[in-house]
Order: structure tokens, then sequence, then C-alpha cells
């Protein structure tokens, strides 16, 4: 297997606050990988540097042997880098159908029949012509979805799909997902729910402070130390003026 | 069976709770996101709340200070239960919350920032004696008294928002996320100044995501997972429980 998507050594700051330090990943063709890791560990950023909406300070992105670091956003879209983001942004006032034509940026015909197949596939077909500031929380997650997959890009970045969302609805998410994989779609997903993440993906790439601290299969990455101790922090207390600590002598 | 009530055995046997909160469930629209949280803060210690993302820790600090209504259950305090009252009734009784996000006015001074602490007091001159006492407990921050409170860096004005809330004399003092933001080397001085705090009397709930120096801090701890109380005891118990990193990465810990 070849890297699809590979970022080296990407630093990233923001106004002296180290945001990515020499972050280097590596996402395989046709496999769902997964990006965890604490609050503030990076995980955005990076793929806002992947997708082009930040600017590495260093280091370069790469799809499949292409070198796109700091592309724009609309070029790292064309190029074949779909994503959503973890607050959704679509357009309210439009319809659900009119946000899909808006993603597929020409009238050719099929257009409609296309995004109509992506509307169905994620299950709001019944919403194309309600607007879309009216869809519930869980609804915009899907149509960003049916929205990036109508550019059928190489590689899908998700930001949280699983964030805020019920149970049943992160289990649609999840088979959507599989089905799609099964079908050759490679994935970076971003996300906080860990069984969501430990069931779905098969390598797990683990941030802390923007820098990679593991990289494995799920089973592997969740026994091991440098996660745990990414997840639960770092002990900032002096041993000896450690009362508890004082007591287990 | 991994779930432990807080309070039993073992835990809090000669300390009285300031609050007992028995199975509170509350969320937003149609989802809960506390789903029977019960556990005790004991007079005098230091209770910390950890866990991970959407574990429901911080809709458990609003829901204690009455910003989100509870469906179920009760939060009992000296005899009275929170649920149902208004944030200013919840204040009143002596709850007082430090928010997660900084939260002092930037453009006014340090002095004015504590002093709005206390601006449900009627009486002037109680205001001023406890600023006095306020700035007996922080020395640093009377020092700092004249500034502008945007001209301070995150972590002193982390300890201005405590002094600030200290105006009223907390019975229970909630503290969300203190080292939200806050560079490591920093946070010493906070979890310093917290433990500070809760010897000079005050009783505190504290809600952390770097949970290890939490716990080390605290003398009682409380694990949450997905709206639930996970594991709970002394801080170093919680600490020590290998069961601590499933409940963070999923995986070997059987189903709740």
């Amino acid at each position: 297997m070849s890297a699809l998507l590979r970022t080296e050594g990407v630093y990233k700051s923001f106004g002296g606050v180290r945001a990515l330090d020499t972050c280097t990943i590596e996402v395989a063709e046709g496999t769902v990988a997964g990006l965890i890791g604490p609050n503030g560990s990076g995980k955005t950023t990076l793929f806002n540097v992947i997708t082009g909406y930040n600017k590495a300070d260093a280091g370069e992105v790469y799809l499949a042997d292409r070198r796109i670091t700091n592309s724009a956003p609309d070029k790292v879209f064309a190029l074949g880098i779909g994503r959503t983001f973890q607050l959704t942004r679509i357009f309210p006032r439009l319809t659900v159908m009119e946000n899909m034509l808006v993603a597929s940026q020409h009238s050719r015909a099929g257009a409609r029949k296309r995004a109509m197949e992506q509307l169905e596939f994620v299950g709001i077909d019944g919403y194309h012509a309600a607007l879309a500031g009216t869809l519930s929380y869980g609804q915009r997650k899907l149509l960003e979805l049916a929205y990036v997959l109508v550019a059928d890009p190489a590689i899908i970045l998700l930001d949280e799909p699983a964030g805020g969302v019920n149970l049943s609805l992160v289990n649609h998410i999840a088979h959507r997902i599989r089905e799609l994989n099964a079908a050759g779609k490679t994935f970076l997903i971003v996300e906080h729910n860990m069984e969501f993440v430990m069931g779905l993906c098969d390598q797990v790439t683990v941030l802390d402070s923007g820098t990679v601290v593991a990289a494995g299969p799920p089973d592997i990455v969740r026994t091991d130390r440098r996660v745990l101790d990414a997840y639960l922090g770092e002990d900032i207390e002096e041993t000896e003026d450690d009362p508890a600590a004082a007591e287990d002598a | 069976m991994t779930e432990q009530q807080a309070g039993g055995p073992g835990t809090s046997t000669t300390s009285r709770s300031v609050l007992k909160i028995d199975g509170l469930v509350a969320g937003y629209g149609g989802g809960d996101v506390l789903r029977g949280v019960s556990l005790e803060v004991a007079e005098g210690g230091i209770t910390c709340v950890v866990g991970p993302n959407g574990a429901g820790k911080s809709t458990l600090m609003a829901a204690i200070s009455g910003l989100l209504r509870p469906r179920l259950g009760s939060m009992i305090m000296d005899g009275q239960d929170l649920v149902g009252r208004s944030p200013r009734q919840i204040l009143r009784l002596g709850v007082v919350q430090v928010p997660q996000n900084h939260s002092l006015f930037r453009d006014m001074t340090v002095r004015e920032n504590v002093e709005l602490g206390g601006y449900i007091l009627s009486d002037r001159s109680l205001t001023a004696r406890r600023l006095e006492a306020v700035f007996e407990v922080f020395p640093q921050i009377a020092g700092w008294s004249g500034q502008k409170a945007g001209s301070l860096s995150g972590g002193q004005q982390r300890l201005v928002e405590f002094a600030r809330a200290l105006m009223l004399e907390p019975r229970l003092l909630l503290l969300d996320e203190p080292s939200m933001g806050l560079a490591p080397k920093i946070l010493r001085s906070v979890f310093d100044a917290i433990r500070q705090i809760n010897a000079a009397g005050t009783t505190i709930l504290l809600v952390e995501q770097n949970a290890r120096a939490g716990l080390r801090l605290s003398t009682q701890g409380v694990v949450m997972e997905n709206g639930r109380v996970r594991l709970s005891g002394t801080g170093r118990e919680v600490l020590d429980n290998p069961e601590i990193g499933a409940l963070y990465l999923g995986g070997a810990v059987s189903p709740g």
C-alpha cells in the first residue's frame, strides 16, 4: 500500500504558539485512518494545513506523489481532497439541492441527478427542497458529506463526523463510511468518540502538542502508554511536596 | 460493573457533603448529556471531575449553577434542592462558578473586576472588607489592582477570576477547566492557587481536562464518561485505577 496522503515535518505556529511541530503522518490508499489526540493537540490545524486553509510555516504535504503544500483550498479540493468541518459549513438560506448544486460547481446535465443520488445515499433525499438552515445538526452533517461526495474526491477528511449527533445517526454515518471505503474511498477522520474511531479505522495516528506520539492499528494505539499520557495530561506536581506521594512512601 | 457510588464505603466517612447530586438527567434539545449522574462533594475538600470529551463535565457544571435546568434528579445543598432554581438564586445560596473561558472585562482594572464579584452584595463596606480579605489570600493581585485586566497574562487573569469568585465567600466554588488554554509552565501557579483557596476553607468542585494534575490535587476524584459517573474514590485511587485509560481510549472496559 502506498501513501495517498502524506505530511512531512509540518510546522505551524499562531503568534508564537506552536500548533504543529514536525508533524508527519501517512494515510495509505484505500484505508480508513483516524487522527486523535486531546483538545488542542493540533488535529484541526493539520486538516487546515492539508486543505490549504492554513499555511504551513515549514514542511510539506503530498497527495500521492504530488506536492500540494500551501495550495489554495479550492485547488486542493479540485485535486481530490474533500473535507467536512467540525461546525458544518452550509448555505442555510439555500435549499438542500441548491447546496448540492453549488458543490458540483457547474450546471451540466446530470448534476441534479447525481446530487440526488448522493442525498439518497446519505439518507436526506426527502429534504432536497427544504432550506438547509432548517435541517437538524445531524442532517447538516449528512448534507456536508453528500456535498463532499459530489466532487468524487480520492480522499475525504472528516472533522468530528460523530460529534454532537445521536447514537443511531453515529451508526448510520459509520455504515456509510464503510460502504464508501469498500468502494475504494480513502478516509482521514478526526473524532473524539473512541468507539467510533477504534471500530472504524484501520490505522490511528495520535497527536499531542502538535506532534505524532503514536501511530498504528487501534488495538496497539489504545494500549500505548504515550497515548494514555497524552490524554490524561502531564503531571505538573513535584513529588517531594506532594502529600499523596508521601503517603505511599 | 464498573460504576461505583461516590461517597460509598471507604470514601468520606467522616466529612459531610456540601452537595449531594442524585440521578441527575440533563441535556440540550432532544438529547440527554447527563444520564443519571450521582456524586457527592465533601465539605472542605477538592472534588475533581475528569473524563473524555463529551462525557458531560461542563454540562454538569451548567446544571449545578442553574444555567441548564435538569430534567430529572436532585442536587441537595444544605437541605435545599438546587433543581429548578435560577442561576441568581443558586448564586445567593453560595454556589459560585468560574467559567471555562476568560471572563474578565479587559478594559476595566483588576480591582474593578474583582469588586464586580460582589455585585449582589448590597453593603458597600462588606464589599470593601471582602476585597481586603481576598487580597490577603492573593497579595500578588493587590499589586496588580490598578492595571487593566487585559494587560495580564492568561495565568494571571485566572487568578483574578478566582479572586472575583471569592468575593461572595462561596459555600461551593465551581471551577470549569481552569487549566484550559494555559501553558504547562503557568499551570503550576494556577493549581497552587486552587490549593491555597481550599486551604483557606473553601470547598471546591473542579472539572479538569488535565486529569493527572487535577486528580493529584484533589481529595476526591470522579471519572465521567458518556453522561455517567464511571469511577470514583479518592483522587489517588482514581488516578491509579487502570480502568481510567479504557474510559478515555475505549476498549477494555466492560459495557456500562
